[in-house]
């Protein structure tokens, strides 16, 4: 059969834009690689989601979207993209375990993953001491030392997250003064736990079979430095998940997909909302207003 | 709603369960704090179904059980680690997609 509206992806784009296809009674579902929620499941507490001033966890969060999106029955199927083909005026869905979809539309709601440094050791020690998620892996080091890489938001908050468990969290950042935003910096700075290491990168990640230590290059000094460390946690940006879709539709050179006001891409019938979209605010709160926009151009474009 | 074909190990039982056992198994390391875990639960349980007869599939809570993780170098969840005749096969670390999992189940099923 041919649906009027897949959906690829179930973050907080993905299932915003569920509720408002549910209401508009369009047929579909959404495609998630795993259970509903991306990204905001590493999330230890999102502030700055609106109406709700004491914080909510991503958890909670994501839950009450699931939830959300099921009331109104636009539902979620479990299914990997590896490729999307045009067929005359569809679209064709090519699963990883090479079952086919086809669609009238297609909402692309992939959003990002988190960025490698891409040093040696890096591959080899993860989860061995190297991490990308504070809330998942921040309790196997209890009393122990890390190192947190990154200046933006995330880095910034992790850091701090770390506190409750690491005796000592080192803040490395390539530049002087932090990017992440005000209330963050000042929480990180005001921390008597976390070391900052400014001007620095990190030139490889050592130890035989756990992570030990990590080698620093000073940019500004040229100095090496060999940091004993238990843990190192990297969150120095994202990359959009759009690799099965870029010969379909333009993207900037980091595969970030351009569309316009109503989210549609280069490609008649194809969408894109949230993290993997061209954007200057990777946020919840803008990944949801996405969602809406784009169930709501499908409505339009179908009618 | 998680698989009953899925079974349940501790620091007590892991040896008997695991490693002395006739089939292979993938131990799915979680916990209730970590999203990742509970974000590849649905998949970890088509997958019991999947492979059920031929692949064991098995979870530990790690903040209930720290021997067998610490003793495996565990220091990220999820980690999944499939066992075949006491040895270590593959281990799997972070969430990952369904056919990663899978291309790991069919080469000891």
């Amino acid at each position: 059969m041919i649906h009027d509206l897949v959906i690829v992806g179930g973050g907080p784009a993905g299932l915003a834009a569920a509720i408002y296809a549910g209401r508009a009674k369009l047929e579909g579902f959404i495609l998630e690689k795993m259970s509903p929620g991306g990204q905001v499941l590493i999330t230890d507490l999102v502030e700055n989601y609106p109406g709700f001033p004491e914080g909510i966890t991503g958890f909670e969060l994501v839950e009450k979207l699931s939830a959300h999106a099921q009331k109104f029955g636009f539902g979620v199927k479990n299914g990997e993209v590896q490729k999307i083909e045009s067929e005359g005026e569809n679209f064709k869905l090519i699963l990883t375990d090479d079952k086919i979809v086809t669609s009238k539309t297609v909402i692309v709601a992939t959003g990002a993953t988190h960025r490698k440094l891409g040093v040696e050791g890096e591959e080899r020690l993860t989860g061995r001491g190297v991490s990308y998620c504070a809330t998942c892996d921040g309790p196997f080091f209890r009393d122990q030392v890390v190192a947190v890489v990154g200046g933006g938001d995330s880095a910034v908050q992790e850091a701090v997250f770390l506190t409750k468990f690491a005796q000592k969290v080192y803040l490395i950042h390539r530049r002087d003064e932090l990017r992440a935003i005000k209330v963050l910096q000042e929480r990180a700075l005001s921390n008597e736990k976390i070391e900052f290491i400014w001007d620095s990168t990190v030139e490889a990640i050592e130890g035989k079979d756990q992570v030990e230590s990590i080698r620093i290059y000073n940019k500004k000094s040229g100095e090496v430095t060999n940091l004993p460390v238990d843990g190192i946690f990297i969150f120095i940006g994202i990359e959009p998940v759009t690799g099965f879709i870029r010969d379909l539709v333009n993207t900037d050179e980091r595969g970030f997909i351009k569309t316009d006001e109503w989210m549609r891409t280069s490609i008649k019938g194809v969408y894109a909302a949230g993290d993997c979209r061209l954007k200057p605010l990777l946020q919840i709160v803008t990944a949801v207003a996405e969602g809406a926009t784009a169930a709501y151009a499908v409505e339009h474009d179908l009618s | 709603m998680s698989s009953d074909k899925i079974i349940q190990v501790t620091d007590a039982d892991f040896d008997e369960k695991v490693l002395k056992n006739d089939l292979p198994v993938l131990v799915d390391f979680w916990a209730a704090w970590c999203g990742p875990c509970r974000a590849i639960a649905p998949v970890i349980d088509q997958l019991a179904d999947e492979f059920d007869g031929k692949v064991v599939i098995a979870k530990m809570n790690v903040d209930e059980n720290p021997a067998t993780p610490g003793r495996f170098g565990i220091r990220a969840i999820p980690t999944l680690i499939l066992f075949k005749d006491g040895n270590v096969v593959e281990q799997i670390t972070g969430a990952v997609g369904k056919t990663v999992i899978e291309n790991a189940l069919s080469k000891v099923a």
